[in-house]
């Protein structure tokens, strides 16, 4: 194998590699290195290959030639101009990577070349320095042979169609969509990746832009999965114009990976579920359907819906409680008091006397904010034979049920 | 002659029926009464699966509490379940202090529309890999529950007969009939306050559940603290 390396102030390394190999590394801004055994039908021998390197590269980089990239590095970074094939072992040791302890520990051994250093035994130098010294005598007797870290170009999932005609309808729209999916889609799964975002804009006849962004719970590459999410969407949202050109972005994410067991019970699977509550979602409202999520603190109503999926979590047994029902909105009602007592109660469908009452149980907090709430409850049993939690704000209101 | 009555055998065994996996509610004298009566065609005690399950009683009975407890059962062996809550009801405070793992319950707020909650359940059902599925239609008045035409209810059975989900049905009065695999009445027996009057304090509530369907020759009691 042979091995090109061009080292220099130029910014245009990577391009410069690019046109001579596609795979390369760039080990450092101004290093790159790359394979140049192809090349030897193109250009000939090794001499005229570097030649070819440096007439692209211009005057003011080094180019080394070596069989392997380490040696191809040193040599590029050391030797000006051009070299090929260089002999390294009357180069310093202060070349490579070594720490300020070594260097010292080697001054004192006499250590300077590169063939001293190689010349060490191995043993002593693991024992010294460990696998760090040992590395760097491998270096120095040009022994390594490693696989290049290929430079990665960043892959950019976006696709974007202009149309001949503004298309209004949003059923030849999503054919238009199904097809950039698709695309982007076989490209998340080539690449081994997910997307936890999509986003869709809508270039519109009037000059605006409709930009609609689904933000997934779970990770998603199947393009029918996120089309049907998108369709829902866009019949939620629709563009208020025709569509002149349309952009689709997905953010990649790596999938998740989940440990199942052979008897755990079987769970909704991710995509479908996110599917189905979207579904859910656009009966019932954006806001309506997630998990339920308790706040700390002390406020009636400590808990948010969440948008997420659940997640399950092992939880201990506990005895059976009393459950609440809430009345939402709550109703209001006419409290009968005797000695500060409630002895009856009178709210829409709700009338009876007070057999029992605890409380007052007063409450209040967020004095700081708008949602300030300052109230005494009580826990009563009616003639009727229903519990109830009721409470006076600045009137009376039944919350609701014991059930 | 029928030819189903000469596959009844005099041991009351059919073979034809399936023998339905069921999920203990962790109430000790509820698990018991529904180990009596059809012990050959379930395995094990408590809600069937793959079956709905109807929780019928009035206002206070102690109906939410039940259903809290077989959430609470439902999330303890890690299934994901969902709770369909029609007028917006549900206080998530008590069902955690119940036992219900709320990260793995599915909280469905259908602003006091039938309609809409039967949908949401439909989907639900259909999507499939739930424990429990919980139709609240508590306070849904009868003038309207009795409207829900009857093919919902079978094709809600339809679509959970082959599955390990339960479908439980809170409500007041039976509404699936002959749909549902399991229908049990629930009382409150008493109320228990501590305290001297004047200045008492809500303990706990004594409630009672009566086996409807199937017919069983017990009731079991059992109790519920209060929250807080």
């Amino acid at each position: 194998m042979i091995f090109a390396c061009i080292h220099g102030p130029s910014t245009a390394l990577p391009q410069i590699a690019a046109a001579f190999s596609p795979s390369f590394e760039q080990t450092a801004p101004d290093t790159v290195v790359f394979r140049v055994d192809g090349l030897k039908r193109l250009h000939g021998t090794p001499r005229q290959i570097v030649e070819a390197i440096a007439k692209r590269a211009g005057d003011n980089v080094n180019i080394a030639i070596a069989e392997t990239a380490d040696a191809a590095i040193i040599a590029a970074r050391n030797f000006p101009g051009v070299t090929v094939a260089p002999n390294l072992s009357h180069l310093d040791v202060a070349t490579l990577p070594l720490t300020e302890e070594m260097a010292q520990v080697l001054e004192t051994w006499g250590i300077y070349t590169f063939e001293q250093l190689a010349q060490l035994p191995e043993i002593g130098l693991a024992e010294r320095f460990g696998s760090a010294g040992v590395y760097l005598q491998r270096l120095a007797r040009n022994a390594i042979h490693r696989p290049l870290k290929i430079l990665q170009p960043e892959t950019t999932y976006e696709d974007r169609i202009e149309l001949d005609h503004p298309v209004c309808l949003l059923e030849p729209l999503l054919f238009l969509i199904a097809r950039l999916l698709n695309d982007q889609c076989d490209k998340l799964l080539s690449n081994a990746m997910a997307a936890n975002e999509v986003t869709i804009c809508l270039e519109l006849e009037n000059r605006a832009q409709h930009i609609r962004t689904l933000r997934l719970p779970v990770p998603m590459r199947e393009s029918k999965s996120l089309l049907k999410l998108l369709q829902m969407d866009l019949e939620a949202h629709p563009p208020p114009a025709p569509t002149i050109a349309l952009t689709l972005s997905l953010k990649p994410v790596h999938p998740r990976t989940v440990q199942t067991g052979i008897f755990l019970p079987i769970t909704p699977a991710p995509d479908k579920l996110e599917l189905t509550l979207a579904r859910i979602r656009g009966i019932v409202g954006e806001n309506n359907v997630g998990i339920p999520e308790l706040l700390n603190t002390h406020h009636p109503h400590p808990f948010r819906l969440v948008k997420a999926q659940p997640i399950t979590s092992h939880q201990p047994p506990v005895a059976s409680h009393q459950a609440f029902r809430f009345f939402r909105p709550p109703l209001p009602a006419t409290v009968a008091l005797d000695h500060n007592r409630p002895v009856r109660l009178s709210a829409p469908g709700i009338h009876g006397k007070v057999l029992n009452a605890a409380g007052p149980w007063r409450t209040s907090g967020d004095w700081w904010s708008t949602t300030v709430w300052n109230r005494d409850e009580w826990d009563i049993a009616l003639s009727n034979g229903s519990l109830y939690r009721i409470y006076r704000d600045s009137q009376w209101f039944v919350e609701g049920s014991y059930d | 002659m029928n030819p189903n009555a000469a596959r009844i055998t005099t041991l009351g065994f059919r073979p034809d029926a399936k023998i339905r996996e069921c999920l203990p509610t962790g109430i000790a004298s509820l698990d018991a009464m529904f180990s009596q009566g059809d012990a050959l065609l379930t395995q094990g005690q408590g809600f069937p699966r793959g079956a709905i399950s109807e929780i019928l009683g009035p206002e206070s009975s102690g109906r939410t509490t039940l259903v809290h407890s077989l959430l609470a059962a439902s999330t303890a062996q890690l299934e994901i379940c969902a709770y369909v809550d029609t007028d917006d009801s549900f206080d998530p405070v008590s069902a955690a202090a119940a036992g219900v793992a709320l990260s793995q319950l599915v909280w469905i707020r259908c602003g006091h529309n039938a309609g809409h909650a039967l949908k949401a359940a439909d989907y639900l059902l259909h999507a499939g890999g739930f424990g429990a599925i919980v139709l609240d239609l508590c306070q849904v008045p009868p003038g309207i529950s009795n409207r829900i035409p009857i093919s919902y209810w079978y094709r809600f059975r339809r679509a959970i007969e082959n599955t390990p989900t339960i479908l439980a049905l809170v409500e007041r009065q039976p509404l699936a009939k002959s749909c549902a695999s399991l229908m049990l009445d629930i009382q409150r027996k008493r109320t228990a306050w501590r305290g001297a009057p004047g200045f008492e304090l809500l303990r706990g509530v004594e409630l009672e559940a009566l086996s409807r369907k199937p017919v069983r020759p017990a009731t079991a009691q059992f109790k519920a603290r209060a929250v807080g």
